[in-house]
């Protein structure tokens, strides 16, 4: 047991690594501004997602007392659009659009005991600010496998605290808890390039995608990732459109 | 064991559709101590070499931390919490920020004083040159210490005299920051959040009861406990609170915690001769 997950571990810090490089190696194709959109849809009836119990912290409780949280690992909207996918580039990306790390500053909040977002996507090196909306305590501890580069830490954010700011230096599925309220649960998505999260329609649209023949990537944190080509021409979008099966 | 396994086949899932890794890379897979052999320790005036460390460490060490520094020595099944795994490059006691690697001198005083509630010895038969090259080696387990250098140690003023003052200030401390949502308002690890607390590898982990009277892992002294709040134990649920706690009114919570401990101190006296409560968990934040 302890020998495969080791082994599992290094291997997937080396397949992060080694795609990084290989995504650097691509060369420079022809400049211009494009996107790539379309709707991600869960196929079959939502999984069923339990209530969130909080009355160990009766802060947390009182914030959910008219409508209790629920977990958040499969969220649907009405017209079976599935929100909180990330879409990111895997294939195709010239150079010149991996070069800097987007200079907006992306917003990680603690509210009524839940993250938000349940799902945080960024590029590497690009800043986040982990905030408090809550007059409770938590402790913000991303799990990182430190074999990828980016190394785990543990802050503690009492109420009125200032925000963390932080970057994650490798593409890597990053899972965010906090031990004071085991039920906390998020995500940092952690890409190389331009990226998307579906909203609660499903729908998304990645920006800022020069014309050029992609592979694109949609992972979900239950049901794993799925690729599809796509060609962002001269004037004209790219669309990809994802379904994955219920379980 | 399995949440870990399946946390990282998670990674592997979501790495998996990228595409294959340039030849260049396949030697990464190989997981390669000699490169490393070379790596040295810096205390003081002495410098320890890893390669003069193997003896000792297979004599001493390879029975719970493994050959291969995995923490997955033969006695493995037997200890609990479990034997270090050093090629992580995450440690408890360290004098530097969460989140960084552990100055030499760190390893160094903790590979002396041993780690309190766990089965980790006390090696004090060393000479000073055995233990820096033992620093040494346990560092050359990790490519964290190739890449990064050690986090700046966070610095900690005199400590000041105690007073009945600063032992109250130091208990509004403990309820402002919620230090017993997991160590419980007596200090007795019974805390709301104590039941469910897990290690970064997903293993059930207890807070530190301060009134058993076992001392704490990372050093008795008021600047270790000091540095423990500070600094965060990496690994573990015990976050930093640097951002959170001044300077003063750490040492102010140092005080209250003594109080709190089993062991005779003037802080312990002090609190008695004022009647000092206990925190209050149900006032409104900022008022326990
Ligand atoms: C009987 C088992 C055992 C032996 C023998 C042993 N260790 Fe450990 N060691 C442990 C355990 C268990 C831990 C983890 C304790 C914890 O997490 O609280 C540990 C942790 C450590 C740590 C990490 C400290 C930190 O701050 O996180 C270092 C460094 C270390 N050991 C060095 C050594 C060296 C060097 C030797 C040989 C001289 C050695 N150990 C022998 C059981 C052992
Ligand atoms: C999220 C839960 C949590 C919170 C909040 C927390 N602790 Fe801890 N603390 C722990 C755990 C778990 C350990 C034991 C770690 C271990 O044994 O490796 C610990 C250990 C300690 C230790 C013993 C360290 C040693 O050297 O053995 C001290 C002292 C301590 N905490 C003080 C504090 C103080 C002061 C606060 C508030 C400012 C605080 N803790 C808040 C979980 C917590």
């Amino acid at each position: 047991m302890r020998k495969e997950s080791s082994f599992a571990a290094v291997l997937s810090a080396v397949v992060l690594v080694c795609s990084g490089a290989l995504i650097l190696n691509q060369k420079v194709s022809a400049a211009g501004e494009g996107k790539i959109s379309g709707t991600v849809r869960l196929d079959g009836p939502a999984p069923h997602m339990k209530g969130i119990e909080m009355s160990k912290d009766p802060y947390c409780a009182k914030a959910h007392a008219n409508e209790p949280a629920h977990l958040e690992q499969v969220v649907v909207g009405s017209n079976g659009g599935l929100q909180n996918v990330v879409l990111y580039i895997t294939e195709g990306l010239p150079a010149s659009a991996l070069a800097e790390a987007p200079k907006e500053v992306l917003v990680f909040d603690q509210k009524n005991c839940m993250y938000t977002p349940h799902v945080l996507a960024m590029d590497a090196g690009q800043t986040f600010k982990v905030t408090s909306s809550d007059q409770t305590t938590h402790n913000i501890h991303p799990l990182p496998n430190p074999m990828t580069g980016n190394i785990p830490w543990n802050q503690s954010q009492p109420p009125g605290a200032a925000p963390i700011e932080k970057s994650w230096k490798a593409p890597e599925v990053i899972p965010v808890k906090c031990n004071i309220h085991p039920w906390m649960n998020g995500w940092h998505v952690v890409v190389k390039g331009p990226y998307a999260v579906t909203d609660g329609s499903g729908n998304y649209s990645i920006n800022n995608v020069p014309p050029g023949n992609y592979a694109v990537t949609a992972w979900q944190e239950l049901y794993g990732t799925q690729t599809q080509k796509v060609t962002v021409a001269a004037g004209k979008a790219g669309t990809a459109d994802f379904t994955f099966k219920a379980k | 064991m399995r949440t870990r396994l399946q946390k990282w086949s998670l990674l592997l899932g979501a790495a998996a559709v990228l595409a294959l890794p340039p030849a260049s890379c396949a030697q990464l897979t190989q997981y390669d101590l000699e490169s490393r052999i070379g790596m040295e320790s810096h205390i003081g005036s002495i410098t320890g070499h890893a390669k003069d460390a193997k003896t000792a460490y297979r004599r001493y060490c390879t029975g719970c931390h493994g050959d291969l520094g995995d923490g997955n020595g033969e006695n493995f099944p037997w200890v609990d919490p479990k034997p270090r795994d050093f090629q992580l490059g995450i440690f408890k006691c360290r004098s530097t920020p969460t989140g960084t690697l552990p100055t030499d001198q760190d390893l160094f005083d903790t590979i002396a004083r041993g780690l309190d509630r766990s089965n980790m010895p006390q090696w004090s038969t060393f000479t000073k040159e055995e233990r820096a090259d033992l620093v040494a080696w346990v560092k050359h387990f990790s490519p964290r210490w190739v890449n990064e250098k050690p986090g700046t140690p966070i610095e900690i003023p005199p400590e000041p005299e105690i007073t009945p003052e600063r032992i109250k200030a130091g208990r509004d401390v403990y309820a402002r920051v919620q230090c017993w949502k997991c160590h419980g308002v007596l200090g007795q690890a019974n805390g709301p959040s104590a039941a469910t607390l897990t290690d970064d590898l997903s293993r059930p982990i207890a807070a530190y009861n301060f009134t058993e009277g076992s001392r704490p892992k990372c050093g008795d002294t008021d600047r270790d406990i000091y540095r423990v709040f500070m600094t965060g134990l990496d690994g573990t649920p015990m976050p930093s609170f640097a951002d959170n706690i001044k300077p003063d009114e750490a040492w102010d919570l140092v005080f209250y915690l003594r109080t709190l401990m089993s062991q005779p101190s003037k802080a312990k006296t002090m609190a008695k001769q004022l009647g000092l409560k206990p925190v209050d968990p149900n006032a409104p934040a900022g008022q326990q």
